[in-house]
């Protein structure tokens, strides 16, 4: 391999984001400044494209893999992918040009920033799902915090500022003790490699401690009961663009970091503190579909559910079974497209009637159309029907829970239920019922920018439904072999 | 002996310049201008003496060992002398628009700054002492510099008082020590292990009582936010870098010369002080409305941090401090850059309210000081985070994990002040605009503190090579 490719996917979106710094955004040259983000963010797209067609899917080895001195004889910057690793990037890549397109009329201000901002983001966000060093990686995952606390402070809602604190300090205090852990693992083992690290192992009297850091990191960017409350003031605040890549993005880095480090770093602990996951996996499903069925606030309702969402990932990952990863992979997928949709839908419906209550709508079917059946596909795709992306993950979650433990299975089953009447019941109530409120006529159908970017995320949420199978071929190896390792080292223990 | 004298170059080299200077500023009329520009060179002159003569120098003692030059205090006193620098250059246009352009101010830099200079080469307690002084007096007088401003007098008699009475306790150390060994020279003392140990803490706490006096650390720390306030800003900017290099490196020497045998007993006392400076720096700023008094407890957070390194009784851990110590003084440069371009028709505005809206009026003023800020709060990838990374990497590898657990929870503390500005910045009103007509000086310290920080991550070894050289033990 002559180019990086992986370097050249976290740098792209910031050297675009550099240009961009030096474009003057006036009125006139908007659409010139919004060009060149989009450009940027395409391009990124087939290159991480690319990056799936040229990888090697019958082995679990790291590739593309870039080793360069960082800090002699300290850091290394490591970076490469693997099955695991990969649809993330590649989700980042397609979610961030979308997000660029609809901002056509969320963000009226400071447009240029707010690119700036999104660009240097998926920089980030990259970089988290790519890092094969344990600082690189705290590295990308503490510096989104600086674009996403700009992005919900500046152009977010009325209570911003205080969204803004929460999501920074929340996730800020979890992350300190991760970096404790990181640099105490440096000092147990020597090195901050995680390849090496794969192979060494580490030492099964720190490991408990040491999960608990990274959980405490992992557990308030899930987000997980019951450190889950600034999601949804974050998102409701947040601008659709900045909710967008919220949902989509930035709660699968804790997905994934679960996966890859408290799974593949901490076996004998993941064993020991799977109860406690469950148990709090189990009220996350169930407790904030509840809260979710009560919300009047569009974007708050689909955070919640967001919550309940992200509680059977992590209830798939810790069956440590390759059904349960591999269909939370999947619902992790399938929610960075569902909910990036579904927030695209309330951003759709606020940019006209500026209003995300539920009680503003209600008999809209007729009105805006095609609104309504795009709407329906995301909304059933987020009860996971049969036949959605959806339904893949949450069965599969379902049917390894089954093997492991029948009422944690059994309470999970409930959650589907509560989170298909809360869904529902809200897309009854916006779109079918009696047409009360006059000012509705007014509303205007999808323009041709909206229907594109939402028939984007309508076609793979469709097609996985149906097909899921390019993206099992792809994780299937790595996890198989991760279950390997773990099995192994649990019982050479 | 005689055959090393080009080791002290430097310092003769600047105190031959002071006199000169002085003699020159009685007789010329309206030399201020001139004078000024005489000490930036004299200032830069050293710099470069500094680096020819001593940094290749791995140990070497003089005058009965009482002055020592290494590589630590080769290095320390570069840093020193280009602060200085900075501080002088970019102070100007503060100082002709409060009529205190006056040929004293080079004078007294150049004074304190061979003060330090001398701190840092000491190795005897009494050099160590005499340097302090000289560095205090030529600060006491600095600090009231504006002294028809009510606030300005206030805070030099403050500062005078309180730290006469540290310097007090602190010679009282001294006497103690000298008492129970003989001897005042850090060499000789740490030779002299046979007698009463415990007798030894205490002339050790008072010396550390006195010298966390002079880096502001809690509970020593009273006089900080007060002076900071008071002193005209470029002097503040002085402050909260300048004597910190000085008294931290007598810190390091003095812990690590001659007590490193005693290290149980003083560890605890560095471990205190640290933990209490940082947890009291970062919540006492949450309440802060003046920038400046806001700075002085974010500056005694920081000092916590540097002494959390040398708590470790590590060289790794006095290398972590000094590496610090080296990104604290970039930030801080930084931050009093965009502190002294605050200015409207001819008044400075310090309070945080100030900087409302300031993002829309001012572009890249506000995005400079984002930068500056979140990397004061350690935040990744900045030169903040690391300089952090470094200091709590020493810190674990001795198994101190208290420590490094509470002051990363402090960081998270104080991220939320950090956090209020740039909130005040970015997401409030606009009020009117600042004048643009600033020196060269100051927007090139600015530009190139803030390049610094953004740009750290990419050859973050740089630094670490050149401290790592820093062998104490």
């Amino acid at each position: 391999m002559d180019l990086p490719i992986l370097s050249s996917l976290i740098l792209l979106p910031s050297i675009g984001a550099f240009f961009l710094f030096f474009t003057r955004s006036k009125s006139e040259n908007k659409i010139t400044v919004k060009y060149v983000a989009l450009f940027t963010s395409l391009v990124n797209f087939f290159l991480s494209i690319y990056l799936w067609v040229l990888f090697d899917q019958t082995t679990s080895a790291f590739q593309f893999v870039e080793d360069r001195i960082w800090i002699e004889g300290l850091i290394n910057y490591k970076v490469g992918v693997d099955g695991i690793s990969i649809l993330f990037i590649i989700l980042t890549t397609f979610i961030t040009p979308l997000c660029i397109i609809s901002v056509n009329n969320s963000v009226t201000k400071r447009l240029n920033e707010f690119l700036i901002a999104i660009l240097v983001m998926e920089s980030f966000m990259i970089g988290v799902f790519c890092s094969l060093d344990l600082v690189v990686f705290y590295l990308f995952f503490e510096a989104g915090l600086i674009p996403m606390f700009l992005i919900i402070g500046i152009w977010g809602g009325s209570r911003r500022v205080y969204s803004a604190f929460k999501f920074f300090l929340f996730t800020l205090l979890g992350s300190v003790l991760m970096l404790v852990a990181i640099i105490s693992i440096y000092w147990i083992t020597g090195t901050t490699d995680v390849v090496q690290l794969y192979e060494l192992g580490i030492d099964t009297k720190y490991q408990n401690l040491l999960w608990l850091a990274f959980f405490s990191s992992f557990a308030v960017k899930t987000p997980m009961w019951p450190v889950h409350t600034w999601l949804p003031d974050a998102h409701v605040e947040a601008p659709t663009a900045g909710s967008v890549l919220l949902a989509a993005i930035l709660l699968k880095m804790a997905g994934y970091g679960f996966i890859r480090f408290s799974l593949g770093l901490f076996p004998s602990a993941s064993e020991i503190f799977t109860p406690l996951i469950y148990t709090l996996s189990v009220i996350a499903i169930i407790f904030t579909s509840l809260i979710a069925l009560m919300q009047e606030d569009m974007k708050k309702l689909i955070a919640y559910s967001s919550v309940a969402h992200m509680g059977f990932v992590t209830l798939g990952i810790f069956t440590i079974q390759q059904q349960g990863i591999e269909g939370s992979i999947i619902q992790m997928i399938s929610h960075g497209l569902v909910s990036a949709a579904l927030f695209l839908c309330v951003g759709v419906v606020y940019d006209r009637m500026h209003s995300r209550l539920i009680t503003t709508y209600g008999g809209i079917v007729t009105i805006i159309p095609k609104y309504s059946v795009l709407f329906m596909v995301f909304t059933l795709a987020a009860l996971g029907l049969p036949g959605t992306s959806g339904f893949v993950g949450e069965f599969l979650i379902l049917m390894a829970a089954f093997k492991d433990n029948f009422l944690v299975a059994v309470l999970a089953s409930l959650g589907v239920i509560i989170g298909a009447a809360y869904m529902l019941w809200l897309y009854k109530r916006v779109i079918f019922g009696k047409l009360i409120n006059s000012e509705l006529k007014k509303m205007i159908d999808l323009n041709k920018s909206e229907v594109f970017t939402l028939t984007c995320l309508a076609i793979p949420t469709l097609y996985f439904g149906f097909y899921p199978e390019p993206l099992i071929n792809t994780i299937e190896v790595s996890i198989n072999d991760l279950i390997d390792t773990y099995n192994y080292s649990l019982a050479s223990k | 002996m005689m055959s090393n004298i080009e080791l002290i170059f430097p310092e003769i080299f600047i105190s031959l310049s002071i006199m000169f200077l002085l003699i020159l500023g009685v007789f010329k009329k309206d030399s201020s201008k001139i004078i000024q520009n005489i000490s930036l060179v004299v200032l830069l002159v050293t710099t470069v003496i500094t680096f020819n003569e001593t940094i290749g120098v791995e140990k070497i003692t003089l005058f009965n060992q009482s002055i020592i030059i290494d590589y630590l205090s080769s290095f320390m006193k570069i840093i020193t002398l280009l602060a200085a620098f900075v501080v002088l250059s970019i102070s100007s246009n503060y100082l002709k628009t409060f009529k205190i352009f006056k040929i004293e101010y080079p004078i007294l830099i150049l004074s304190s700054v061979l003060g330090m200079m001398v701190m840092i080469s000491s190795n005897d307690l009494i050099v160590f002492y005499m340097g302090l002084e000289l560095q205090s007096l030529a600060l006491y007088v600095l600090a009231t510099f504006d002294r028809d401003q009510l606030k300005s007098s206030e805070a030099g008699l403050k500062y005078f008082v309180l730290s006469a009475l540290s310097s007090g306790l602190l010679l009282y150390g001294c006497s103690l020590i000298y008492g129970f060994t003989g001897s005042t020279n850090f060499n000789v003392i740490s030779n002299q292990f046979n007698t009463n140990e415990y007798a030894l803490t205490f002339g050790i706490v008072f010396i550390l009582v006195g010298l966390a006096f002079k880096i502001s650390a809690v509970p020593f720390h009273m006089w900080a936010p007060d002076v900071y306030e008071g002193s005209p800003t470029s002097v503040t900017l002085f402050f909260t870098m300048v004597p910190k290099i000085a008294a931290l490196t007598v810190f390091i020497r003095f812990l690590y010369v001659p007590f490193l045998n005693l290290i149980d007993q003083w560890q605890m006392i560095l471990i205190f002080l640290s933990i209490a400076s940082m947890l009291f720096g970062a919540i006492a700023a949450i309440g802060q409305k003046n920038l400046k008094r806001l700075i002085a407890y974010s500056s005694i957070s920081h000092i916590g941090y540097a002494l959390a390194g040398l708590a470790t009784g590590s060289n790794e851990g006095i290398q972590s401090s000094v590496i610090y110590l080296t990104i604290y003084i970039i930030m801080n440069l930084g931050f009093f850059s965009c502190l002294l371009m605050m200015k409207r028709n001819n008044i400075y505005y310090e309070n945080l309210d100030d900087l409302s809206g300031l993002s829309k009026n001012h572009p890249l003023l506000s995005l400079s000081l984002l930068v500056i800020l979140f990397s004061l709060a350690g935040i990744p990838p900045l030169a903040g985070f690391f300089a952090k990374f470094y200091i709590f990497k020493s810190v674990i590898e001795q198994s101190m994990f208290f420590l490094a657990i509470v002051g990363l929870l402090s960081t998270v503390v104080a991220a939320f002040y950090y956090l209020r500005i740039i909130k005040i910045m970015y997401f409030d009103k606009e009020k009117e605009s600042y004048d643009m007509d600033h020196s060269l000086w100051l927007k090139s310290s600015l530009m190139v503190s803030t390049l610094l920080i953004l740009l750290y991550f990419i050859f973050p070894g740089q630094l670490i090579d050149v401290v790592s050289r820093i062998n104490i033990i």
